[in-house]
């Protein structure tokens, strides 16, 4: 991909823009149709049947009509609110969640940048995500906003460590940082994806993964931060506008952007399940890629219409009583498995 | 001045302008979140430098860990942020004499001509393979006393947050 647009353009700072801008053409209409889906999602599994007139068919425009109603809207910023910060923040929390894309591999031939520590980039870059959501409770001047996001980074910065000890995991037995490199690994037919390697071992770390990821993006049963009943909105409880409509694309960014990690770590990336056949071809590996993200998220939206909500005491004892020492101990495992098969 | 210049420019412009903040701003706040813009124009910096490792150490670190909880003590704490803080001139003898003495030795710093060795990890491609080696084999005292010290402060804040039990 790069070579290519080398070639074509013959400039390297524009060149990388381009590579830069790209993963946007996914995200923009991802996050547009994933409100929807959700919506559709929550209301089949209430007996319900969701926004239905919009567009024609089962109201696929609705978010749509929504966002342009958005941009449309007054710029509202509250008096007693901290006007730069409050203008600032929603900016720093979508760079943190963009600014993962960067080392996602979406396809055999593109990924952002090719740096060889991606996976290490990605899990540090997304702390941004943090100083922003911190910003933008603050700097709303409101009780709840300021719960919210200080709930939020207590929640985040817990969930970092399960998060990245079970990634850990994965790194100890492929051996590099690099996600391509990881992917390549994992050409073939089903049994040779990550999750089924060192069985059960990296199963049970993907389990983690999963679940300590959904706590980091603020996903029932881990969404305190913006519990509707008792904090209105959390830290965008005062955004209107378009400012609003920026946090919540970067709260669909990071969706897909966990669950694409999850998918490049332990369920094949952009390789076909069926080994050689249907792959090859760059539209193929980023039709892969894509289908198993959306399964992914699929699972976090059905998640989040099945759960309750659960308790700040009982958040922190899953996470450091529990996946904590789970994933400790699936360390151990493979590094013990690792010496003794004398890799 | 080529694409390479202009970027390290734009770092070095970003990290120095969000420090001057740090230091003058009378809003504490804004002084804790400018920080942000200079540990990322480091981070910069060290990818500029080819120490790519250390850019995202420096991130998850600082911004991550260290801003992060500095954000949470200023929160927390009951009318900081509301008080502004005295950037008067205090000291000024002693403190004229202090920056002198950082200014000389930054300047010799500057203009010394170094001998130096090629640096064990760089000329490798990847970086995190050789800084992991060099951890376990030469340098593993400093790091075993390094985790050692953390996992001290970690029991010293548990129990320190942890509810005073009656006898």
């Amino acid at each position: 991909m790069k070579t290519f647009l080398l070639e074509l353009l013959n400039n390297e700072v524009l060149v990388y823009t381009l590579m830069a801008i790209m993963p946007l053409i996914w995200v923009i209409p991802f996050a547009l149709f994933a409100v929807w889906w959700e919506r559709k999602i929550s209301a089949h599994m209430q007996d319900r049947l969701g926004p239905m007139y919009t567009g024609g068919w089962h109201g696929w425009s609705q978010t749509i009509a929504d966002i342009a109603k958005l941009i449309q809207k007054e710029d509202i910023i509250p008096t007693a609110a901290d006007k730069k910060l409050f203008m600032l923040a929603p900016y720093v929390v979508f760079t943190g969640s963009y600014a993962a894309y960067a080392a996602i591999p979406f396809a055999a031939s593109y990924v952002g940048s090719e740096i060889n520590i991606g996976l290490f980039y990605i899990i540090s870059i997304s702390s941004l995500v943090v100083v922003g959501l911190l910003m933008a409770g603050w700097a709303s001047n409101n009780k709840w906003s300021l719960f919210g996001a200080l709930r939020s980074a207590a929640q985040i910065v817990s969930y970092e460590v399960p998060v990245a000890l079970s990634l850990l995991a994965v790194v100890m037995v492929v051996g590099t940082f690099d996600l391509q490199e990881i992917n390549h690994l994992q050409t073939g037919p089903v049994w040779n994806w990550l999750v089924f390697q060192k069985f059960p071992l990296l199963l049970f770390a993907c389990l983690i993964y999963i679940v300590a990821s959904l706590a980091e993006v603020n996903r029932t049963p881990f969404d305190l931060p913006e519990a509707e009943s008792e904090l209105v909105g959390g830290y965008h409880t005062e955004y209107g506008g378009m400012r609003f409509a920026l946090l919540f694309l970067s709260e669909y960014a990071n969706m897909f952007a966990v669950s694409a990690i999850a998918v490049s770590l332990f369920f094949g990336g952009w390789n076909s399940p069926f080994g050689d056949f249907l792959s090859g071809h760059w539209l193929l590996d980023l039709f892969w890629f894509l289908s198993k993200g959306m399964a992914l998220i699929f699972v976090q939206m059905w998640l989040r219409w099945t759960l309750p909500r659960l308790r700040v005491d009982q958040l922190m004892y899953v996470g450091w009583k529990v996946l904590v020492p789970f994933s400790f101990a699936i360390i151990l495992g493979i590094g013990v498995w690792v010496l003794a098969a004398g890799q | 001045m080529d694409t390479f210049d202009i970027v390290f420019y734009a770092f070095a412009a970003i990290t120095v302008l969000s420090a001057f903040v740090v230091v003058f701003s009378r809003n504490i706040m804004y002084a804790a979140f400018s920080l942000l813009f200079t540990f990322c124009g480091v981070a910069g910096l060290y990818v500029l430098l080819q120490a790519d490792f250390l850019a995202v150490t420096q991130i998850l670190i600082y911004v991550g860990g260290i801003l992060v909880l500095l954000l949470f003590g200023v929160m927390l704490t009951n009318k900081v942020v509301s008080v502004d803080i005295k950037t008067g001139t205090l000291h000024t003898i002693p403190a004229m004499i202090l920056a002198a003495i950082v200014l000389g030795s930054l300047a010799a710093v500057f203009y010394a001509t170094w001998s130096t060795t090629p640096d064990p990890v760089a000329s490798t491609t990847t970086t995190t393979k050789a800084i992991g080696e060099l951890l376990m084999t030469s340098f593993v005292l400093p790091f075993e006393v390094a985790s050692v010290i953390l996992l001290a402060a970690l029991v010293g804040a548990a129990l320190m947050a942890r509810r005073t039990r009656k006898p």
